[in-house]
């Protein structure tokens, strides 16, 4: 989940789990609410609550690619879209670590897998209904499912089309397949043998299946309601709330869905009457109101505008205690383009890593708390496989190691250093914060950077071998979140030489023995074998000197005035907002 | 609106009448005008100010030798790293060793910045400005001289000028301009488009000013006794009416610096202007807004915008009303 900087998966803060006890008592509707303090929400429930009814009221500084199930990306529209849809399996709808397991959601249990490893089968659960009353069927899983890897790229956006993980794993047919581009036509990858059950047909044995049925495009799409990329406006909802109404770039409001029934949900409580989402609000001016108690949530989650945090990280600001500092699945880094002369040549890749600042690289992103912690390899804490390791010790203030750097400018052949251009994402100050800052520390050994702005849109597609030629391209900032927390969801799309092209968030990794290791990974049945390619890929990814990693990515987030049932879901780095509701009244 | 009558060509002479001949004096318009100049006050200081600015402009590396640190180096050293790398000192770092207090995140020496950033802006606002002057004088007084078919053509090309949306223009412009073009690269061609930019799209109103200051002056007497005398077009254009015209063109050039000033400036806060991390008003002032709670870092940037426009107003205001009192 790339462009993403409003997503995803998870983190096992050491704080969370030294903290897994509650500091609130359970509440039934009574009106003593818990002393808020810092970090309340992570790790733990900060006011649990069952008191039922209410608004809850969302903001976002700019639109999202979509509210259709099968067309979005954003960790925060997947953290979202449980409310009115409802995936085969979903990450459990709890604090701390056990947010990361895997709960059958829209199925009665988790996936069976065959002998062979080839079959998954998923039954549904009995009584689900659409919104509009109409029993959902496995067909209407498969349709969802279709339509969102439709060969048309109809839904370009969603994880079907830009996560491509379905076409690598399903056995789809050769040529179009898809509602859109083949009418009519079955495909085999994908069969239903009677309304509840659903059986997905491999290529090869793929282990890691259910997070693939946690994907949001497995949320059930009546085909009859289905009109591709316009869908969006009228999703028909199988969850427990429902659109009332719709209003592009502008908001939408969320109502009870009576068609739902609780006892087919055993993962949702569905307290709030009703949810009200606005669009384009100042991202400030989201902070301020989230402060005064105006508004609940700020729905991209990434973390308050360096205003406020200014404020909340001062321990004598009342708001101090509002504020919690999660964690997620995510590296912010750079990209270390090696088609580019002299960056062919490892060591010169490597004097890079040597000089480069670390802390100046974190303080770009707002510093530990704010940024995150100094990564020094590609994969991060959350992920099965993350084992510490430094192999470009930057001396004892983490500021770069100058010695060492030019003894590899020197073995490269370049002792005096070289120039080279910088990508980074004009519209991202802190992309260009850390632009400025490697401009700064690389300028020590004599690598002197050129900055060049590019704007988000359209930014991976750019890097052409023409563009990054014609401006001698040898950096690019980048950021990667985990689409799930293993090392495929989270690896499988930067480290692979074989997607690097226009578009692809691989933008320098090359190495066919990774590619190889991906492969065996893959096929690799057992869990702990698996893992351990993971980590050898890890590091093999900072031996060849591919990336400059940057910070393990951390954010300040302010908690709702007045919400109850508030904690940080570990898949998301966010604050669940299924489970969040409204406080009693007082 | 158009400037009267900036222009007398032939030499004034301030008689006082019943006084003997030796006391009579005669005296220039220019020195007319240079004593009513000096005795605006609000003009002088202005003056004043401009001079000082394009001294520190000039003299950037030396003033920020003795007073600062170098525009683009670090020290987040003194930054709170842990609160999102915000200055520790009070006053966002105000102290001796950094006048303007620090940048956050990056801790660069906020008073270099500013003081580099009048490179930029006064550099982009001159030439901009003279690049507009040459063309709308030119074209203004062909239009104004000639008349006829070629007052229509160059009359209709004004109000296309006049009706460009340049704002919009320039942003999608700068948006694509490559790395290197016309053998310049980086900064260099960035200047050279916003100067191109601001300056070709900005001389609609001095052309339109110039015609009408040459649409009279056709019609005065010198002008026919030039002609008379076997004269050309271009000999009247360039020796007659240019030395006439040289009054409006003083005055709507000085008008026209703080315009640009601000043109550019807004530029750089959209993100279109000169990239990071060359300083500039604009994009200090830019990145300064996400970080409205250390008032130092926007108001020091705004501060230099304001000054430096209000002085160039009031320069030229007082510059229009010593050559041309009737305006009064």
């Amino acid at each position: 989940m790339r462009k993403k900087t409003v997503s995803t998966v998870a983190t096992a803060t050491v704080l969370a789990m030294a903290m897994s006890a509650c500091s609130s008592t359970p509440n039934n509707g009574g009106t003593n609410a818990p002393t808020p303090e810092f970090n309340a929400a992570v790790g733990k429930i900060y006011y649990e609550s069952d008191y039922k009814g209410g608004t809850l009221k969302f903001a976002i500084s700019e639109d999202w690619d979509s509210v259709d199930p099968g067309d979005t990306y954003y960790g925060l529209s997947w953290n979202l879209v449980r409310l009115y849809a409802r995936s085969l399996v979903m990450y459990r709808p709890a604090p701390g670590p056990a947010g990361l397991e895997l709960v059958p959601d829209l199925a009665e249990s988790l996936g069976e897998v065959s002998d062979d490893g080839l079959t998954w089968t998923y039954r549904l659960r009995e009584g689900v209904k659409f919104e509009d009353g109409t029993p959902i069927t496995s067909k209407d899983v498969k349709y969802a499912v279709m339509r969102a890897i439709d060969t048309t790229g109809t839904l370009q956006n969603g994880v079907g089309i830009q996560g491509g993980y379905l076409q690598a794993i399903l056995d789809l047919p050769d040529g179009d397949y898809g509602p859109y581009a083949a009418p009519g036509q079955d495909v085999s990858a994908i069969t239903t043998p009677d309304d509840r059950t659903i059986v997905f047909h491999l290529k090869q044995p793929f282990s890691g299946f259910d997070y693939i049925a946690m994907l949001p495009l497995t949320a059930p799409v009546p085909e009859s309601a289905d009109d591709g990329v316009n869908y969006k406006t009228h999703v028909v909802s199988s969850g427990p709330y429902k659109f009332e109404s719709y209003n592009a770039g502008v908001g939408f409001t969320l109502v009870r869905n009576e068609n739902w029934d609780p006892a087919t949900d055993p993962n949702r409580k569905a307290l709030p009457d009703r949810y009200e989402i606005r669009l384009g609000v100042a991202a400030d001016d989201i902070d301020n109101q989230i402060a005064s108690g105006d508004l609940d949530v700020d729905l991209a989650g990434t973390g308050v505008q360096s205003a406020m945090l200014a404020q909340v990280l001062d321990e004598n600001n009342p708001l101090h205690a509002r504020a919690d500092n999660p964690g997620s699945a995510r590296q912010w880094y750079t990209s270390i383009i090696g088609r580019t002369a002299p960056l062919d040549n490892v060591h010169c890749r490597r004097a890079i890593l040597y000089a480069y600042d670390r802390t100046g690289y974190q303080t770009a992103y707002g510093g530990p708390l704010a940024g995150g912690d100094i990564s020094t390899q590609a994969l991060v804490p959350p992920i099965p496989g993350y084992q510490k390791f430094d192999l470009y010790p930057a001396g004892p203030d983490n500021t770069g190691d100058l010695d060492k750097a030019r003894q590899e400018l020197a073995e490269c052949g370049h002792p005096n250093g070289f120039d080279i251009t910088i990508a980074y994402r004009s519209d991202r100050p802190k992309e260009q914060a850390v632009a400025e800052s490697l401009q700064q520390s690389l300028a020590r050994v004599g690598i002197n950077l050129t900055l060049l702005g590019h704007p988000t849109s359209g930014y991976f597609s750019s890097f052409t071998d023409e563009f990054i030629r014609e401006h001698n391209i040898g950096l690019a900032t980048n950021g990667w979140a985990a689409d799930w927390n293993d090392g495929y969801g989270f690896l499988g799309a930067i480290v692979d030489s074989r997607l690097i092209g226009p578009g692809s968030s691989n933008l320098g990794v090359n190495d066919p023995s990774i590619d190889a290791l991906i492969d065996q990974a893959l096929l690799e049945p057992d869990l702990d074998k698996r893992t351990a390619i993971w980590s050898e890929i890890d590091r093999k990814v900072m031996e060849g000197a591919f990336i400059v990693p940057g910070v393990w990515s951390k954010a300040v987030t302010l908690r709702s005035k007045n919400a109850a049932n508030v904690f940080v879901h570990e898949a998301f780095g966010q604050y669940d907002y299924m489970a969040m509701s409204v406080a009693p009244p007082a | 609106m158009p400037m009267a009558l900036g222009s007398e060509p032939i030499t004034t002479s301030d008689t006082s009448p019943g006084r003997g001949s030796e006391s009579i004096k005669g005296r220039s318009l220019g020195q007319i005008a240079w004593s009513r100049l000096r005795r605006d006050k609000a003009a002088v200081g202005g003056g004043v100010v401009v001079i000082l600015l394009i001294l520190v402009a000039i003299f950037a590396p030396l003033i920020v030798a003795l007073l600062g640190h170098p525009p683009e180096e670090f020290h987040q050293e003194l930054l709170d790293r842990t609160r999102g790398g915000i200055p520790t000192g009070t006053f966002g770092g105000m102290s001796r060793d950094f006048l303007f207090g620090l940048e956050p995140v990056s801790g660069r020496d906020l008073f270099s910045r500013v003081v580099y950033g009048a490179r930029v802006s006064l550099l982009i606002a001159f030439l901009a400005t003279l690049l507009s002057v040459v063309i709308g004088t030119v074209l203004g007084v062909i239009a104004g001289y000639f008349g006829g078919w070629v007052d229509s053509v160059i009359g209709r090309l004004i109000d296309l000028v006049l009706a460009f949306p340049l704002l919009l223009f320039a942003i999608v412009l700068v948006g694509v301009i490559p790395q290197s073009a016309f053998g310049l690269t980086g900064n260099g061609l960035r200047i050279a488009i916003l100067v191109f930019i601001i300056g070709f799209f900005n001389w609609g109103y001095i052309a339109r000013i110039i015609r009408g200051q040459a649409l009279s002056l056709r019609e005065r007497e010198f002008i026919d006794a030039a002609r008379s005398l076997g004269a050309r077009g271009p000999y009247i254009i360039f020796r007659e009416m240019l030395p006439n015209l040289a009054a409006p063109i003083l005055v709507y050039s000085t008008l026209l610096i703080p315009t640009n000033i601000l043109f550019e400036a807004g530029l750089s806060f959209l993100g279109v202007g000169i990239q990071p991390p060359t300083p500039s008003w604009g994009q200090t002032l830019a990145t300064a807004v996400r970080f409205y709670n250390l008032p130092h870092y926007i108001f020091w940037p705004g501060m230099a915008i304001f000054i430096t426009v209000l002085a160039f107003n009031l320069f030229g205001d007082g510059l229009r009303d010593a050559l041309d009192p009737k305006t009064k």
